[in-house]
């Protein structure tokens, strides 16, 4: 495993095509903070990973189905899954994160009620599922819808926004690799989501960072699982492609 | 630009909001806890324990800190205990380990809260009766997107 | 039931030091932080932590509120017999979990 996280430090040094550098956020961390999300005896975010592990198997819903019962192993059936969303949803042919994936299912093909966003089952549940892509590079799907869904979070990601009138772009790509205050500045790129964030104590969406940094900026918050949320992280996507995913991983 | 005298009308008002704050450990508090730690006429020396964590730390809600002590760990000579504390957390002690012979090394790791940077001490109380103890100085780095 | 990572080697040489590893999870409520109305959240944390083998307690540790949330602890043993590792964490709430790991002691 040391091994796929030195790989994935690796690629996530080496230059893009053309573009700038980047690089995922864990290699601006000091150095415990990397030997905590490299090593999964160590890496807090694998007690929900393992807590999601449980939850694959068990049976819910009227239908008394679980996750397995339809996708079998995990290691087999998610991997690669996680870093090809937000997808389209076939049915509904609108786009859909991971975790609201998840929701659907549970309630199409269990019968159940799905545990709300970011609750801590909803949360096991995606961190075990991102986690078969652990490694993998990050993929968006070929889709026109989702390359207009692109080019709206993009829009979203370079507008001015709050009382502090800061748009996404002039932190994290004007000013990313410079400080503020301790920490620097991260790129911005969600390979790691969800992820167990120091200052959280916990596991963590990335709809819940999106909401840290809109409140910093004194804006109003994206609504999770809105269009706009499911956009913006589609432009991030879009901007970390080819760059491993890290779930569970540690950030500051 | 408020007066002076207005300064001086705001003061107790401060002081009751601080009042209202946790109350933090300071170097006369740790050094009871460490009192405590030694026992009856314990006396501490430096040396034989070493403390390994971050000099800068990122987040002071998890800060990994390792404590190994030069020791043979031997039925006749170890490691019974080994201390932790803190000058200026809401409370001085952090952990204390019991340990023995069976253990092979004196050596553990964990993960600490830091409220602010600080000095942090370790102390190993030995079979023979002393203790021994190093000291260091963590910096907290302030972390600029903190959620309220 | 609190998740728990252990690293326990399945095999070890009689008499080698081996390094043993627990996570739990647990947020290591420290009693002084405020929670989102205002009020000081009541302290919850776990407040013991031990390890025996075959029954003989080889470690333990008292945790204080300055213990991460999520605990972690590493620590070394002598192997000595095949046999049975238990941990167990104790803690307010009567928050109280015990976890067994099978070793293979060879000569």
């Amino acid at each position: 495993m040391r091994a796929a996280v030195l790989a994935a430090l690796l690629l996530a040094a080496m230059p893009a095509a053309g573009a700038e550098e980047r690089r995922s956020g864990f290699a601006d961390m000091s150095a415990a903070t990397q030997a905590m999300q490299a090593d999964d005896a160590a890496n807090p975010g694998m007690l929900w990973v393992l807590d999601g592990e449980g939850r694959w198997s068990r049976k819910a819903g009227r239908t008394e189905r679980s996750c397995a019962d339809c996708h079998g192993e995990a290691a087999a059936s998610m991997r690669g899954v996680a870093a090809r969303y937000p997808a389209i949803d076939a049915e509904r042919g609108e786009a859909v994160d991971l975790a609201g994936r998840i929701a659907l299912c549970q309630t199409r093909h269990q019968e159940a009620t799905p545990a709300p966003r970011e609750s801590e089952a909803s949360l096991a549940l995606t961190a075990f599922v991102a986690h078969q892509s652990r490694g993998l590079p990050i993929a968006p799907p070929d889709d026109p819808r989702i390359a207009l869904l692109q080019a709206e979070g993009a829009a979203l990601y370079r507008m001015r926004r709050g009382q502090l009138n800061l748009s996404c772009a002039q932190c994290h790509d004007d000013n990313a690799g410079r400080r503020l205050a301790g920490s620097v500045i991260p790129q911005g790129h969600p390979t790691g989501y969800p992820l167990y964030r120091l200052e959280w104590q916990g596991l963590g969406s990335l709809q819940r960072r999106l909401r840290g940094c809109t409140t910093g900026v004194r804006a109003e918050s994206f609504a999770p699982g809105s269009h706009d949320a499911i956009a913006l992280e589609a432009y991030l996507m879009s901007r970390a492609a080819g760059m491993p995913v890290e779930t569970p991983a540690v950030r500051p | 630009m408020p007066s002076r005298r207005a300064m001086l009308a705001a003061a107790p008002a401060l002081l009751a909001l601080s009042a209202t704050r946790p109350a933090s450990a300071t170097p006369a508090t740790m050094r009871d806890a460490i009192a405590a730690f030694l026992g009856e006429g314990g006396t501490l020396r430096e040396g034989r324990v070493a403390i390994d964590i971050p000099p800068l730390v990122e987040n002071g809600n998890t800060v990994p800190i390792a404590i190994t002590v030069e020791s043979p760990m031997t039925p006749q000579d170890h490691v019974q205990r080994i201390g932790v504390f803190t000058e200026r957390n809401p409370l001085p002690q952090v952990i204390v380990a019991h340990l023995g012979p069976r253990a092979g090394r004196a050596a553990i790791t964990t993960r600490m809260r830091l409220a602010t940077s600080q000095r942090i001490i370790a102390i190993a109380a030995m079979s023979d009766g002393s203790f021994w103890s190093e000291s260091t100085e963590v910096v907290v780095t302030l972390a600029a997107c903190v959620e309220g | 039931m609190a998740r728990v990572i252990l690293q326990v080697p399945a095999t070890a040489v009689r008499g080698s030091v081996i390094e043993l590893r627990a996570l739990i999870q647990h947020p290591m409520e420290t009693g002084f932080r405020p929670g989102s109305s205002g009020e000081v959240l009541p302290r919850d944390i776990i407040r013991r932590f031990a390890c025996a083998w075959d029954g003989e307690e080889v470690f333990s540790a008292e945790l204080h509120p300055a213990i991460a949330a999520n605990p972690y602890l590493a620590f070394t043993t002598i192997a000595t017999e095949s046999g049975t590792l238990t941990f167990t964490w104790k803690g307010d709430n009567g928050f109280a979990q015990t976890e067994t790991r099978r070793i293979t002691v060879t000569p």
